[in-house]
């Protein structure tokens, strides 16, 4: 479905994608890991548009789609949840939800009445809050809101920039479940997770980046008991803490 | 129909004071005076309220419009729906072609370059003397008419400003519950997460500022019409500080704010005039007051009070029942 071949990005001097390969199959869910800085947000801000690769590729279902505009990439079904929950402060949760199914141009105001309940059903809180401005959302909620947001632009694949940063544990199993359920429903999903262990156990393959390059990939249950990315990833009492 | 009942109101309202004081200056004349500013000031507040793009030029469509007419129909003899179309077509290219470069810029920068905008076109209608008349000005237009009918009162003057206006008004209170207005909020928000939405945030801030800009060409002509005489005076660097003071006096980002910073505005001096030469110094120290006290805006700061009070009161009435 996603095919990124040696892709190159740089902002002015600094060069963060170095010759980076990866592909997303149809159906999958695929964790993109690896330190602070590594380049994962570089990665899928390059696969979204909002910045213009150097050099390489990136194919989405057939199609050439780097140096395409942001507004056309979401119109051919790729959506991104990005990094810090970049919700609009100003507008109430219904509104920024209305928002996220901008470029379904075509959708019916039925059809978008239905997803905004189906995003609800998902996120009860919001359904509480929907008249309330996104501004003065918790961290939680508003993560929740730029992930339904996401949702609401129906993408084939939906990119989640660290989608349980800050939050407590208890939601961050709530975000955790979201995704597999959107993936069980069809969408294709690309993650980026600070919390590797719980990304590794929901993938199907993973991808370690290190300094802008694919050093490891595979399989995300060989991943998980890769010795080294234990190490450096998953901290060695990984299991200590995941038990508690 | 809830939402709108202000709009109905106010509506209303226009619409009766004519009927009620016929013969009155302040209604007829002072009256258009207010519907034009009234007019541009929502124009700007699509701008700079809903999209979040500051404009320091806003004055110069306002001028090209007026300009337009006055120019064509006198020195050209054209028919003057002719002439306004004429200079719709032109501010609608000029806007849309410098739309993409200036709204790229930013903040400060964007400020910069609208104010330049506004400069120039200022100092073309006080240079181009051979067609504008310069300081001057030119007088003389022919009378418009809508379908036969001359528009050759104050009364029906201001009974065609009153009309723009409140079209105006309804369509910026309903475009803020769209699609559009919703991008607008949303480039207003953030550019880079209103882009991860699919909005073409470029696309929106140049369709805004050309319509912003066709709206004040409007206003021009007609005012020119109106006024039956155009100078670079109206159009100044200044006029458009007090489209910016109108909107934001009123609380940007809201349709009803500027409609009242636009009016305050406007009936402000003639009131003050009792107070000859401290007029400025008085009116000056009003803005600030307002400024410091309400910083949302009078309109804003007034409608969150209402709700309050509508709050309180419902809760007291269920405090009684229960
Ligand atoms: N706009 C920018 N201008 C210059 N350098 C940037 C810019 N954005 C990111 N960088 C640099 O690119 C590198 C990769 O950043 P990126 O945000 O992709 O990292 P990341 O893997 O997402 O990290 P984190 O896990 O902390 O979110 C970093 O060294 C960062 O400083
Ligand atoms: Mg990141």
């Amino acid at each position: 479905m996603l095919h990124v071949k040696n892709l190159n990005t740089r902002y002015g001097p600094i060069h963060v994608l170095k010759n980076v390969s990866l592909h997303v199959n149809q159906g999958e869910i695929v964790s993109i890991i690896g330190a602070n800085g590594a380049g994962k947000t570089t990665l899928l801000v390059s696969i979204s548009g909002l910045i213009t690769p150097v050099s390489g590729e990136i194919i989405f279902e057939g199609q050439r789609i780097n140096g395409i505009s942001p507004a056309k990439i979401v119109s051919l079904g790729i959506a991104h949840a990005p990094e810090g929950r970049q919700v609009f402060s100003p507008l109430t949760v219904m509104e920024n939800l209305r928002l996220g199914a901008f470029a379904r141009k075509k959708a019916s105001e039925q059809e978008i009445e239905d997803d905004i309940g189906e995003v609800f059903s998902l996120f009860p809180r919001l359904r509480e809050r929907q008249d309330q401005t996104a501004g003065t959302l918790s961290g939680g909620e508003q993560q929740m809101l730029a992930i339904g947001r996401a949702m609401m632009a129906k993408p084939r694949l939906l990119m989640l920039d660290e989608p349980s940063l800050g939050l407590a544990p208890k939601l961050v199993e709530v975000i955790i479940k979201t995704v597999v359920d959107l993936n069980s429903k069809g969408t294709t999903i690309l993650l980026v997770e600070q919390n590797a262990r719980k990304a590794l156990e929901i993938s199907h393959r993973a991808y370690v980046l290190e300094t802008g390059r694919i050093t490891i990939q595979g399989p995300a249950s060989e991943l998980a008991e890769d010795s080294e990315i234990r190490r450096a990833y998953l901290g060695k009492d990984y299991r200590d803490i995941s038990e508690r | 129909m809830k939402r709108l009942a202000g709009y109905y109101c106010f509506a209303i309202a226009t619409l009766m004071l004519p009927l009620l004081f016929p013969d009155s200056y302040y209604v007829t004349v002072v009256g258009v005076t207010v519907c034009t500013n009234i007019v541009l000031a929502v124009s700007l507040n699509l701008l700079m309220g809903y999209a979040g793009q500051i404009s320091l030029g806003h004055a110069a469509f306002f001028g090209l419009g007026a300009y337009s007419s006055a120019v064509l129909t006198i020195k050209y003899g054209m028919n003057p729906w002719l002439a306004m179309t004429a200079g719709v077509i032109a501010v609608t290219v000029l806007s849309y072609v410098l739309s993409r470069p200036i709204l790229r810029l930013k903040g400060h920068y964007l400020a910069m370059a609208t104010l330049g905008l506004g400069i120039i076109v200022h100092i073309f209608f006080v240079q181009a003397d051979q067609f504008t008349g310069g300081p001057d000005g030119i007088s003389g237009l022919p009378v418009l008419s809508i379908l036969g009918y001359p528009i050759d009162s104050d009364l029906k003057w201001y009974w065609t400003f009153a009309i723009f206006m409140l079209a105006s008004v309804l369509f910026s209170l309903n475009i803020a519950h769209s699609r559009s207005g919703r991008a607008l909020a949303a480039v207003h928000g953030s550019e880079i997460a209103a882009q991860m939405l699919g909005v073409d945030t470029a696309k929106v801030k140049s369709h805004v500022f050309v319509f912003s800009a066709v709206l004040a060409c409007i206003t021009g002509s007609l005012f020119a019409h109106q006024q039956d005489f155009v100078s670079p005076e109206s159009f100044s660097f200044f006029f458009s500080i007090e489209l910016v003071t109108m909107v934001v006096l009123g609380g940007l980002g809201s349709t009803f704010g500027a409609v009242i910073g636009a009016i305050l505005l406007s009936l402000l001096p003639e009131v003050l005039l009792v107070f000859e030469d401290f007029e400025v110094m008085i009116f000056g120290a009003i803005l600030m007051v307002i400024m410091i006290f309400l910083p949302q805006g009078l309109f804003v700061a007034m409608e969150e009070t209402f709700f309050r009070l509508l709050k309180r009161k419902s809760q007291g009435s269920a405090d009684v029942t229960s």
